[in-house]
This record gives C-alpha cells, structure tokens and sequence, in this order.
C-alpha cells in the first residue's frame, strides 16, 4: 500500500491507521500468521498497531501478546502461563535507555563501572539465554538508543563516566552476543535515533504523559524497521534488481550521446552520484542480490556503457540483460522466468516514473520505487526495505555465482539433441541425508522462501527443524545438488511422518534453481529406499494448493503414485505401495547416500 | 480562521483518526462521547491534531483540555 511505502509519513499513517488497517485486512491474501509477543519497558500499544500495518501490508498476519507496561524482564524471566499458551513465533524485547539500571555516577571508580556493566550484561544475557530455551523462537532485541542531554558534553562519548560511553559499551556487547547465536537479531535503534534525528525521536511530553520512550512520531520508523526483520526471518525478502540503464546507472542516453559522453564516475558531480549508486549495487549483489537489466536501448550500445572505462558495474555483474525495444514489463516477465523466481521477488529500478508505473500496473505485487533524482537513489533503494539481511550464509554470498553457472548450463543445453544426454554432460552428484545441525538454518531458510515447487508449503523455524529431526517419528532427507559448473548447496527437503507402516510426506520442496535437473527423482528414490529400510509399506504425498505452486500439481503423478482423492479446492491425496509399484527413476544424477 | 473553519477540520481529523464518517464534534464534545477515545488514543488524536494544524500542545495543555471546544481555543491561540 503506498501511504506505507518509504518514504511514508508516519503522523498520516498514525492519524490513519484505522482505514488503513480495515483496507489490509480486505486484501485478498494468503496470509502468513504469525504470533508476535511484544515484551517492553515503555509504553508499546502503538509499536503493536503500526507494526500490524507494516505486516500486513506485507502479507503477514500477527496476532500479538503485549506484556504490562515496563513488565518486560518479570514476564521474560518468570513463569508466564499466559506467555506459554501464547506460543510466540517470535519475541520482540522494546527497551530503551530509560530501562538501563542504573548509569555510572562521577564518583564512581572505573572498576566500579566495570562490574556495574557486567551486571547489567550478565542480566540481559540471562534474559536472552532464558527465552531461547523456553519459548524456541526467534527473539528480536533492540539496543540502546542514547538520551537526549549530554551532562560532560562530548566527553560523554570518551569518559568512563558518561551515558553515552557506557551506552556504547552495552550496545557493543548486545551486538556480540547476536553474533555468536543464532535465532537472536538485534534492531539498531541507535541508527534508527540518528536517521530520525534526536529531537524527533524522543518527545519529553509523551514520555512524561504516557510513557512513550520513543515518540509517536518515530514509533513508524520504528515499527518499519522491525517489520523488515520480521519479514526476512520468514523469508520474504525480494532477491533481484531489474534495473534501466539510461539516467539509472549512468547519466545520458547512450543511444544518443554515445558510450563516451555518459556522465558516470568522478568527472562531474552528476557522474560521482551514478557511480556512487553503481558502487552500492556492486556491494548488494555481495549480499546475494541479484542483477538484472531491462533496457530500451540496441543490446550491443547497453554492453558499450556497460564496458565504459568509468562504469564501476561490468556485463559480468548481471545475470540477465534484456536491452531491446520489448516493452519493459515482458522483459521483466522474462528475466523472471529466466532466474525461476516470482516476478513479485524482483525490484524494478527506473528513473522514469511512467515505465515504473506501467511495470507496476501489468505485474502484480512489484514494487518500483519512486527515484527521485540520482543522489537519492540510495536512500530510495536502500530505506525501501527490500533486503534486510538477518543471516548471511555461503550461499547467499555465492549466489551470483550460482545463476551464472545457470545460464552456462543453458548455453551447453543448446548442443544436445537429447535431453537426458544435456542432463549427464553435466556430471551430476547429488548427497541426500537426513537432517544435520550444519544445516538446520538454511534447511529452515528453504521451508520459508520455497514457494513454487512446494508440496505442502509448510513453515518451519530452525527450532522447529531440530525438534524434528531428533524425533524418531519422522524421516528427514535433504538434497545437495553439485555438477561440473557449481555447487547448488541445498536444494531439495522431504519430512516424512510414520504412522505404522505409512510415511506421510508433510514437505516436500526444491529450490527452483535446479528445476528440471531429475533431482526429484533422485530424492524419491532415496526416500523409497530409506522407507523400506524402516519397514514403511505405503508412502501418501499431499498436494496442497497455493496461488503460486500449480507447477507441481502432477509431482505425485510423475512420481508413480496413485491419486487417492482430489477435493474442490485442488487438495489431492496420492500414494504408493512400496511392494512393486515404485520404479527408480533417476538414471542421470550420481547419489552418495550418508543414509 | 474563522473556528467554523476550525470546527470542521478538527471533525476531519477525528473521523480519520477514529475512523467514522459519523462523528461531528461541537464544542462540549469530549471523551465520553466517542467511542474508542480512551487515553491511548488520545494521544494519537493530539498528534494529529498537532500534524494538521502545525502547532504542538504542551503537557499542561494536553492534561488541561477538558471539551473540544477547549482545544479548539487552544488551537486558535496558537495559529493566530
């Protein structure tokens, strides 16, 4: 919704958020719910309402647990029935420097300060380290903002004495206790306080009116900056940028002026913002981001910008470059389909608002920021919420490399007449195992981001994975997928729950990145193996229909299986008795099976 | 502005705010008489009020204004 897009206006969102809320909630949407308890050390009821706008307008539906005003260390650290039956998904701690013990006074020693900073630690640290083993869920804990006055005046960064010294030392040890444990993420509303500015952030009046230790107007900054976390946890990120060229990453219009009067790099103060945006892209595909270019532009006059000596991007950045006179929303469409992502997981990136406009109205759920003028366009990406990094594994960091290595299969494919002869040109080798704690969060980080070839579509956190995984209930199969031009990691995930002498497969999914690859096959294969092994006798697959996974309707049908029951809404039941009926099917992909 | 004018914005602010097409506020109008005007509101009503007319209220002011039309002199005093 566009009042909730950045840059918003958070006194109209406050003002509004009733109509606005009512407006969400008609959206028709396949809505994630999620339970979100709130535990705070000021007042939060509006942090609650303006966080369920941001989730929602996301697709996320919270149901909230709110904790007594200035409760939040009793209800965290004491048996809290109503917490327990709550059954958070995820916790979020709302404290601020109001909630700080006690602050160093000028006569205090500095061995004195030491352990008063230890104490403070050590009862934070208890708190993490107790809703972690009660609740298994993500806890999101934000650090310390500083207070509004400076008793030493800028001695207060340096003194031992000072807030805002000590604050700094709290935040840092905030910061190394997320790096050292997972399911913990820390929102930074120390940055937050500087981008809003102090004075707006802190409003004394509420404070002393109605305990708000961050001012209603900050509240939607706040509110939008926690939604971005809440919304990578559970894998909604966007994954590419599908950028112009003209006037977006370079000054000019190359057709036109020619690739060597395009203003990009440090020649003029228009150029230094271009290559100040190209550099910002650079380091996004870093994170894993996908590059992509739709242009208007003859391809071969797009390369020439793009090997321009100042042009800090090269061809090699981007995994996907249409510049043609296509209109832009079916190249957009095509580079979809291309990268075997969502349409509505790429971010357009236009300097001309009616090609945004038009991208906008032809593709549902992208979203195409509003440029403004180059030197913004940092802020207009980055403040957009899109990437909010929580974890950053290898794969996210290979990422890139993954697709290049895709579109070289697809150059050899051209070559083969026979596809099965493309499928073993590629040396294939698959590991298939079950569940291991290496994995659990990229196992975790799959069951939330695979939409199209889902089963079942069912979520998991990595607390729900290693619960599973060490119950003899299920049988548990991940599938790594490498060949001769990369290795794909993770990218296949099968639970299967025994009841008897029946496997019900509750998830089923696999990374689009290896579609058409056979490696379904491999996984079933080993599954069956796996099942007899244990006894099973009759393996029953659900297909569960979403918006976004009609490509595997038929999985079960592919499988062998035979299809039980189908109910209106597109439910089918399949199953597959292992005395016979099951053939092995894959003859291209070498498995080493662990199991 | 005349406080007819005034009247009439402030109406704007709380129907968006309580989010009812049938709100009409006169000047003894006070909490009791919409619904969901209870202390946690009011504070989004004051910033709204504060957003639209470009004043802001202290805290004597806020803990003083007994009806609308007790902000509405407030708020003319301020805008003059």
């Amino acid at each position: 919704m566009e009042i909730l897009e950045y840059p918003f206006d958070g006194c109209r969102i406050i003002a509004k958020k009733r109509q606005i809320k009512k407006e969400l909630m008609n959206c028709d949407v396949n809505w994630l719910k999620k339970r979100i308890a709130i535990l705070g050390g000021s007042t939060t009821d509006d942090v609650k309402q303006i966080l369920e706008l941001f989730l929602l307008d996301n697709g996320i539906m919270p149901e909230f647990y709110e904790s007594e005003y200035n409760q939040y260390y009793e209800e965290a650290m004491f048996p809290n029935d109503e917490l327990k039956k709550f059954a958070p998904d995820i916790i979020y701690l709302h404290t601020t420097h109001k909630n700080i013990s006690v602050f160093p006074a000028l006569t205090d020693s500095a061995e004195k300060i030491e352990n008063m900073l230890g104490e403070e630690e050590a009862k934070f640290t208890a708190m993490w380290d107790h809703l972690a083993e009660e609740y298994k869920c993500p806890v999101i804990q934000n650090n310390f903002d500083y207070p509004s006055y400076r008793i030493l005046g800028n001695m207060e960064a340096y003194d031992v004495h000072g807030k805002i010294n000590y604050i700094n030392r709290l935040n840092s040890f905030f910061g190394k206790y997320a790096a050292g444990h997972d399911n913990f993420y820390i929102q930074d509303i120390q940055y937050l306080q500087s981008e809003c500015g102090m004075d707006i952030w802190y409003d004394p009046a509420e404070w002393y009116l109605y305990k708000y230790a961050v001012s209603l107007r900050a509240i939607p900054v706040l509110a939008y900056d926690l939604a971005n976390i809440v919304k990578a946890v559970y894998g909604k990120n966007k994954k590419a940028l599908v950028l112009d060229l003209d006037n977006t990453l370079w000054g000019g219009i190359v057709g036109d002026d020619g690739a060597e009067n395009l203003e990009m790099g440090p020649e003029s103060a228009a150029g230094e913002a271009f290559g100040a945006f190209q550099n910002y892209l650079k380091e996004l595909k870093g994170t894993g981001i996908i590059l992509n270019v739709d242009s208007k532009n003859e391809e071969e006059n797009a390369l020439a910008g793009l090997k321009h000596r100042d042009c800090v991007l090269s061809p090699d950045d981007f995994i996907s470059i249409k510049a043609n006179w296509e209109p832009k929303s079916k190249n957009f469409i095509d580079i979809a389909n291309e990268l075997n992502i969502m349409p509505d997981s790429m971010v357009f990136v236009d300097d001309n608002p009616a090609e945004r406009e038009i991208v906008k109205r032809q593709i549902a759920g992208v979203r195409a920021p509003d440029m403004l003028c180059p030197e913004k366009y940092i802020e207009m990406i980055d403040r957009g919420g899109f990437f909010e990094v929580t974890s950053l594994s290898e794969d996210d960091m290979h990422r890139n490399e993954m697709y290049k290595a895709n579109a070289r299969r697809e150059k050899i494919k051209a070559s083969f007449e026979n596809y099965d002869d493309y499928l073993r040109s590629l040396d294939m080798t698959a590991v298939i195992d079950h569940f291991e704690p290496v994995y659990f969060q990229r196992i975790a980080q799959l069951t939330n981001k695979s939409n199209q070839f889902n089963l079942t579509t069912k979520r998991y956190s990595s607390a729900d994975i290693e619960k599973i995984t060490d119950s003899h209930d299920y049988i548990t199969m991940y599938g790594k997928l490498q060949d001769k031009f990369g290795d794909n990691g993770v990218v296949s995930l099968v639970v299967g729950k025994r009841e008897n002498d029946t496997l019900h497969i509750i998830l089923w999914l696999m990374s689009c990145r290896v579609l058409k690859r056979k490696m379904e096959f491999a996984m079933m294969d080993s599954l069956v193996k796996k099942a007899r092994a244990a006894g099973v006798r009759k393996i029953v697959g659900y297909y569960l229909p979403t918006a976004k996974n009609k490509m595997v309707r038929e999985f079960y049908r592919q499988q062998g299986f035979s299809m039980e029951s189908c109910d209106d809404t597109g439910k089918s039941v399949w199953s597959c008795r292992l005395d016979g009926q099951y053939r092995a099917k894959n003859d291209v992909i070498n498995v080493k099976e662990a199991i | 502005m005349t406080r007819k004018e005034l009247f009439e914005k402030l109406n704007a602010v709380f129907r968006d705010v309580f989010d009812d097409e049938e709100i009409t506020v006169n000047e003894e109008t006070t909490s009791k008489d919409i619904d969901g005007w209870d202390s946690l509101e009011h504070i989004n009503l004051i910033m709204a009020i504060e957003d639209e007319f470009g004043i802001s209220f202290n805290i004597g002011e806020v803990t003083t204004m007994k009806n609308v039309g007790a902000m509405a002199d407030k708020i003319l005093d301020k805008i003059k």
